[in-house]
């Protein structure tokens, strides 16, 4: 075998990782929008999702311009509000497309952003992205409440690496359904969140649902989160429903 | 080495292209790249986007590898194959990620982890190294889809007895399910893609008794 120097070495190592550098940055570049817009539609499927709408996405043609259609036709207002219940200027959109950095913050100083879904003036519904930590990875949902601002219209959750089979059902319909009509105030008031529950809920409880079985790290990590999460918006919730 | 030119298509070529597909098939015969087809064969398109990529990956940087072959200084030769890997592997993901997305979330870790599948890496040290770029290629395409095939045999029965569907559209009626038969949620545990892939080598040197070791 032929021997190389150390200079030769050197060079072509260099002249390697320049080339695959120069390559790697350019499509990254080139690719870029492309992906941003994946990441969008994705929230903004969620989002409707969470109120029943966009149900045909698999029938449409432009998948994107379907949801961006609906998502305008659909989701009436956005608004952004801190812990306290008082209007933050900011976009609604960013702060959910930022909702992994904002959770780390103290619940306090987090900002929270309200999606107001209305179709042809009807009663309103109120869409709030919830995020938190599952087993393996991140995971998240959209929690659709109606004008009451206590019973859920409708939950959608999903997960970055949950365990397939069973932490992973998060993103299915039997697990979310049983949170349609559940309410997160009890009766006198207090937010009481929704509780996931291993063994089974208690049939005649407004707060529970039914956990997933070999899924339980993921199932507490899911009330959690929406304890966490929905805790940020009790004062903002009481004070527009009162 | 004769200088006389190869037909592309010769008995040798061809030979480069089939025998990873059976007798000396990376998953059932060596063994190799097991932990991703454990992961992603739960559902078939998953399977069979990840076989595409793999296969794009394996022949581009096999023929790399080949081109560079007398360039490369074997100190750093594992480097350098390496960076082409990763290169590629970064260019599938990122492709996917623009074109494909769905798909790519659920492959989620597993299109880097081809960087890590030892079938590659393997054959550029065994083969790319040591051959011309139209062999390595048809080697690194034979090796791909010797790979690919077993993955998409193996999602195949782990979506059809697990979750009752293939490409996610329901295949097993609903009136079986109303006479009493349930889904086998074991197919859907990692556990039992080695117990398919332990029954497709089985089947494999039942028929073909040369390849049982003693």
């Amino acid at each position: 075998m032929r021997s190389f120097s150390n200079r030769y070495i050197f060079v072509f190592s260099l002249i390697m990782v320049t080339i695959v550098a120069v390559l790697l940055s350019f499509v990254s570049v080139q690719l870029k929008p492309r992906q941003d817009m994946n990441v969008q539609i994705e929230k903004k499927q969620d989002v409707l999702r969470s109120v029943g709408k966009a149900e045909q996405v698999a029938e449409a043609e432009d998948k994107n311009s379907y949801i961006n259609e609906e998502f305008g036709l659909f989701i009436t207002e956005s608004y952004v509000i801190d812990f306290s219940g008082d209007l933050v200027e900011i976009d609604a959109f960013k702060v959910m497309l930022g909702l992994g950095a904002e959770i780390r913050r103290p619940q306090e100083e987090r900002n929270y952003p309200v999606f107001v879904y209305s179709e042809n003036g009807g009663p309103k519904k109120y869409v709030v992205p919830v995020r938190g930590k599952g087993l393996w990875g991140p995971i998240w949902g959209y929690v659709a409440l109606e004008a009451d601002l206590n019973t859920i219209a409708g939950a959608v959750f999903d997960h970055k690496a949950e365990t397939p089979g069973l932490g992973s059902d998060i993103n299915t319909g039997w697990f979310q359904e049983p949170f349609t009509g559940k309410t997160i105030f009890n009766e006198a008031g207090e937010f009481v969140s929704v509780e996931v529950m291993k063994g089974g809920a208690d049939p005649s409880s407004m707060h529970q649902v039914d956990a997933i079985s070999g899924g339980t790290i993921t199932s507490k990590a899911l009330e959690e989160m929406l304890k966490d999460c929905l805790t940020g918006y009790v004062a903002h919730f009481k004070a527009i429903s009162q | 080495m004769s200088n006389e030119k190869e037909p592309l298509f010769s008995a040798k070529n061809l030979k480069l292209l089939s025998e990873p597909l059976g007798q000396s098939n990376p998953i059932t015969i060596q063994v190799l790249g097991i932990c991703s087809a454990l992961a992603v064969t739960v559902k078939l398109k998953p399977s069979i986007v990840l076989a595409i990529s793999v296969l794009a990956v394996m022949a581009v940087s096999n023929v790399a590898i080949s081109l560079l072959r007398k360039m490369v200084p074997p100190r750093i030769r594992i480097i350098v194959q390496l960076v082409i890997i990763a290169t590629m592997v970064i260019l599938v993901d990122q492709v996917l990620k623009a074109y494909a997305y769905d798909v790519s979330k659920q492959l989620s870790v597993f299109v880097g982890l081809i960087i890590t599948n030892c079938i590659i890496m393997g054959r550029l040290e065994a083969f790319a190294l040591g051959n011309k770029p139209w062999p390595s290629f048809l080697d690194g395409l034979g090796n791909a889809a010797g790979y690919g095939w077993i993955l998409i045999a193996v999602a195949f029965f782990r979506e059809l007895l697990g979750s009752g569907t293939l490409l996610d559209m329901q295949v097993i009626p609903q009136a079986f399910y109303d006479a009493g038969y349930v889904n086998n949620g074991m197919m859907i545990l990692p556990p039992m893609a080695l117990v398919v892939v332990g029954i497709i080598i089985w089947i494999q040197r039942a028929r073909n008794k040369s390849l049982v070791e003693d």
